[in-house]
């Protein structure tokens, strides 16, 4: 019955008959006079919007969404596609993990704390560092918040943040607006073929830095070859050295904590996310030294009244309904669903999973750039690196105009120079990478 | 069913809650590391004896690769069966009441889970604007619903939370207040039963939060008002009804006396549910404000997030809105659709979020307000103030403060409202928020939301007035009927371990 009523809201279940004892009960003769509204502010509850049934909305929502273009997208810079195993889906989507709320009464949120718990081991074995939080919105806003912990805990005079000159400028953007209410100021240091330029960054770099930030992989697909390099400059200036990565990447290459970072941020949801409008998972993990500043959720372990291992949220001292604007982090709702399904995911590759994973990353880029190096006039890489799951590529003819052609021809590729289109394997079919080396082909003469 | 409830026996001998509880080798659950842990040796070709682990060939060589990684290596069944057990071991909206005062914890539809889940929702945010024009129609239709909610002229879809939000609304407020010359402004005021998000937002904007009390009855004290602001206030926010459940009768006057000094009104929208199709924050002098989709449009809390916190402003705010923003381009396209592009508002503070915010929460939130339109919202909002009355009339504890709206503020009196909280948790009910707003001693902080009947309600009733009755030794005993008994919250700060690496160092 409910699912064709149009009035009332489909999800309450009251009867004429209960709202009639209900109201009674409570003494007033309509629901209007239990509310204690000024008459000169009231709203008469017209916004226009047309009520539908379930299968309606379902029927309006597959009409609008159907507007998108079916395209296989070669698209990553930040943002990933790979296939969600269905175990993700059908076990992330109980009720109880996906209906329960933050674990203010951890007895009765045992399941969640312990998933939690291990997504934050998890992120501890990819970064050798001590600490990860429950998450961050996404790797730009986890990116701000490191930014805001060098700030708190470094004793440096000085005030500047330097991040890669080749970094997303939505990711720069979200940094500065994190640092406005500081006396940060964000500057960039210059590459070197799509990697750190160390001389450049060694001339940037004084007593007044208080944060180093490098990617690896970087934006542009290049894997950075002088982490260590960076790490010591960063080091020496007794700066933070940030570092951006993600799990998938975090398996094969270098541990961050074997190269000096003090926080790794990244997009976590490479795993458990499938494409989604980049919608992301923030990853924030760092030394135990910074603990009491960490911001963001904590799980950890305690015992319960029979002296079973049990687990709780914990130092909610730092966080915002405690500690208020001293607090670490206005964080509250954070991405703690999605953490689940990174961490399931992980869990259905296994290490051996995880680190294939990165090889075929590894192996599939660097195999289909040499097959677009193959076609007349493409050269790839644009960049004499080895590369993780994506690579710059020069196009002869103007890029926007190959991106157009390709569209046509049903894919999506990033266009990041006049001449310079980039191209991601990630999540891409071997059957469709060969159908795309085609479809260039054709367009790119 | 027939059964109007009236021959329940809701003593806890007939009535009672067991949650699921695996115990082994006198331990709860096993983590994943206890059932396995698998080390694979990372090495370039010929790295000799790998241990016990395996070993991969790595097309890199060694100086840009780790040399290994150890975590659990488990077939799908067992994972099946580990994450089935750990989510047992959750109460969720579909386990019974969830009356979390603040946090609105409504039934999620199902529906909305699937239309989220669709593939052609499924699209990179790099795309170009004319093969995703579905996705931008639909983030369109949203902020225009939502700006007609809220009473907005303008609203922006990429906060990932209510938190988010906040933040944004006070860099819109800093970026307005320094176009106009008027940088120096260094003042959020923020009444002290506010969310603690409000001053933690306000003071990453970098400003000075200036607390204000509230007066004998529960509501902003005008003349403690009138002393707080001057020309040094950026904005004052606002919740409202405020976290009493009380409404602001003196909103119009509040906005007028901010706006003379020259400072912007923000709502916090989380006690949005209260009113929706009743009074809007743009009718009542707010200029700029965020929504908790996740509160108000029932998206899923997913154990702690993913939210989403859109903010609406008044037409003066839009130009620093973040970027990007969608509007509908004049001209169609040849087979008469609208066409959608994205812009970035004149001079906008730039990005909060890597791409455009939590788009599956925005999918759901779409969904659900179609789904309601105008009948549905002013139902929820009428059938969640008078839940919450209704279950008010019906409890042993007093409340101090009202007339409340959808949640009210009991106090637990003598006994300590944690304890309280715990052994509700015996009867099968989540217990309500506790301990705040601190204006209430030992506060109850209750919200049934919409979606319970009256018969739950009344179950809900009973479970608190059962737990009233009861000794202090019970409660602190409590609770006994859950996965865990209670928890010793100083011993995992004292010794913090955070991973299961620190586990085994531990022992």
């Amino acid at each position: 019955m409910h699912g064709s009523h149009t009035t009332g809201s489909p999800y309450a279940p009251h009867t004429a008959e209960d709202r009639t004892a209900m109201l009674e009960a409570v003494d007033a003769e309509t629901v209007e006079d239990l509310f204690d509204i000024p008459d000169d502010i009231k709203f008469d509850g017209q916004f226009d919007i047309d009520a539908r049934t379930e299968r309606e909305t379902r029927r309006l929502v597959r009409s609008v969404l159907g507007r998108n273009d079916d395209r296989t997208e070669l698209l990553g810079r930040g943002h990933y596609g790979y296939y969600i195993p269905s175990l993700v889906d059908h076990l992330a989507d109980r009720s109880e993990f996906l209906t329960s709320y933050t674990q203010y009464q951890p007895e009765i949120s045992q399941g969640y704390l312990q998933a939690l718990f291990e997504y934050q081991s998890l992120l501890v074995e990819l970064t050798g560092l001590e600490i990860a939080n429950c998450s961050i919105y996404d790797a730009a806003t986890a990116l701000g918040e490191a930014a805001t912990l060098a700030d708190r805990v470094r004793d440096t005079t000085g005030h500047r943040v330097l991040v890669p000159e080749l970094l997303r400028e939505e990711r720069k953007s979200t940094l500065e607006n994190y640092v406005a209410g500081t006396d940060l100021v964000v500057e960039t240091y210059p590459a070197d073929d799509g990697n750190v330029d160390l001389a450049g960054l060694e001339a940037a770099v004084d007593e007044e830095v208080v944060m180093v930030y490098a990617e690896t992989p970087t934006v542009r697909g290049t894997i950075e070859e002088r982490l260590d390099a960076i790490g010591e400059l960063a080091a020496d200036a007794d700066a933070f050295f940030v570092l951006g990565s993600d799990p998938i990447a975090l398996s094969m290459l270098e541990r961050p904590a074997d190269v000096g970072a003090d926080v790794v941020v990244g997009d976590a949801s490479v795993l458990g996310l499938p494409t989604s409008y980049g919608m992301g998972l923030g990853l924030f993990a760092t030394s135990e030294d910074y603990l009491r500043q960490v911001p963001g959720r904590l799980v950890g372990v305690s015992e319960d009244a029979t002296d079973r291992r049990a687990f709780t949220l914990t130092l909610q001292t730092r966080e915002q309904h405690i500690r208020r604007e001293r607090a670490t982090s206005n964080i509250c709702t954070n991405q703690a669903w999605v953490a689940l399904r990174t961490a399931i995911h992980a869990a259905v590759l296994g290490p051996s999973g995880m680190v294939e994973f990165a090889k075929r990353a590894v192996t599939r880029a660097e195999d289909l750039a040499e097959r677009v190096d193959d076609i007349v006039g493409v050269q790839a890489p644009v960049h004499d690196r080895r590369h993780f799951r994506e690579f710059v590529a020069r196009v002869d003819q103007p890029a926007s105009a190959v991106a157009d052609d390709l569209e046509q021809l049903g894919f999506a590729v990033h266009v990041v120079g006049d001449h310079e289109i980039q191209l991601c394997v990630a999540g891409v079919p071997d059957a469709e990478l060969d159908r795309f080396v085609a479809a260039l082909e054709e367009v790119a003469r | 069913m027939s059964d109007d409830g009236a021959d329940r026996d809701t003593t806890p001998a007939q009535s009672r809650y067991d949650q699921a509880r695996y115990v082994e080798n006198g331990e709860y659950e096993p983590l994943l590391s206890e059932k396995d842990l698998t080390r694979v040796d990372i090495g370039s070709g010929d790295d000799g004896d790998s241990g016990d682990g395996e070993t991969t060939d790595s097309p890199l060589p060694d100086e840009l690769t780790r040399d290994s990684l150890e975590l659990p290596e488990l077939s799908e069944p067992e994972l099946a069966r580990h994450y089935t057990r750990l989510s047992q071991m959750i109460y969720g909206i579909d386990s019974g009441p969830y009356p979390l005062g603040s946090c609105t914890m409504k039934y999620n539809p199902k529906f909305t889970e699937d239309v989220a889940a669709l593939p052609s929702a499924a699209v990179h945010p790099d795309r170009s604007e004319e093969s995703v024009q579905g996705t931008l129609e639909l983030l369109y239709r949203l902020q225009d619903y939502l700006g007609r909610i809220g009473g907005m002229d303008a609203v922006t879809l990429q906060p990932p939370a209510g938190a988010a939000g906040e933040f944004v609304g006070i860099r819109v407020a800093a970026a307005y207040h320094e176009h106009n010359g008027e940088g120096h402004r260094n003042e959020v005021i923020v009444p002290e039963s506010a969310h603690g998000t409000n001053f933690a937002s306000a003071a990453l904007g970098g400003y000075d939060v200036v607390s204000l009390p509230s007066d004998d009855e529960g509501r902003v004290d005008l003349e403690a008002l009138e002393a707080a602001l001057s020309e040094n206030t950026a904005a004052l926010m606002l919740t409202n009804p405020n976290t009493l459940g009380l409404f602001e009768r003196d909103i119009t006057e509040i906005a007028e006396m901010v706006h003379d000094v020259g400072g912007l009104l923000y709502y916090d929208g989380a006690n949005l549910n209260a009113l929706l199709g009743r009074a809007r924050p743009g009718d009542m002098g707010f200029d700029v404000m965020h929504y908790n989709v996740h509160k108000t449009f029932a998206t899923p809390h997913g154990g702690g997030g993913p939210g989403a916190g859109p903010v609406g402003v008044v037409d003066e705010l839009a130009p620093f809105l973040p970027a990007p923003r969608v509007r509908e381009r004049d001209a169609d396209s040849k087979a008469g659709e609208s066409v959608y592009e994205r812009f970035d508002p004149e001079h906008t503070i730039g990005k909060v979020h890597g791409f455009d915010g939590n788009w599956l929460v925005l999918v759901k939130t779409f969904a659900y307000i179609a789904r309601l339109g105008d009948g549905g919202l002013l139902d929820a909002s009428a059938s969640a103030v008078l839940n919450a009355n209704y279950l008010a009339e019906g409890i042993d504890y007093e409340i101090p403060y009202g007339p409340f709206h959808h949640e009210f503020v009991a106090s637990a009196g003598e006994q300590d409202a944690a304890d309280v909280a715990k052994r509700m948790l015996d009867y099968g009910v989540h217990p309500p928020t506790t301990k705040w707003p601190e204006i209430v001693p030992e506060a109850l902080m209750t919200e049934p939301t919409e979606i319970e009947s009256k018969d739950t309600l009344d179950r809900l009733a009973a479970a608190f007035n059962a737990v009233a009755d009861e000794d202090d030794d019970t409660l602190e005993a409590a609770p006994e009927r859950t996965t865990a008994r209670r928890i010793d919250q100083t011993s995992a700060a004292r010794n913090p371990r955070l991973s299961w690496q620190a586990l085994e160092n531990d022992s």
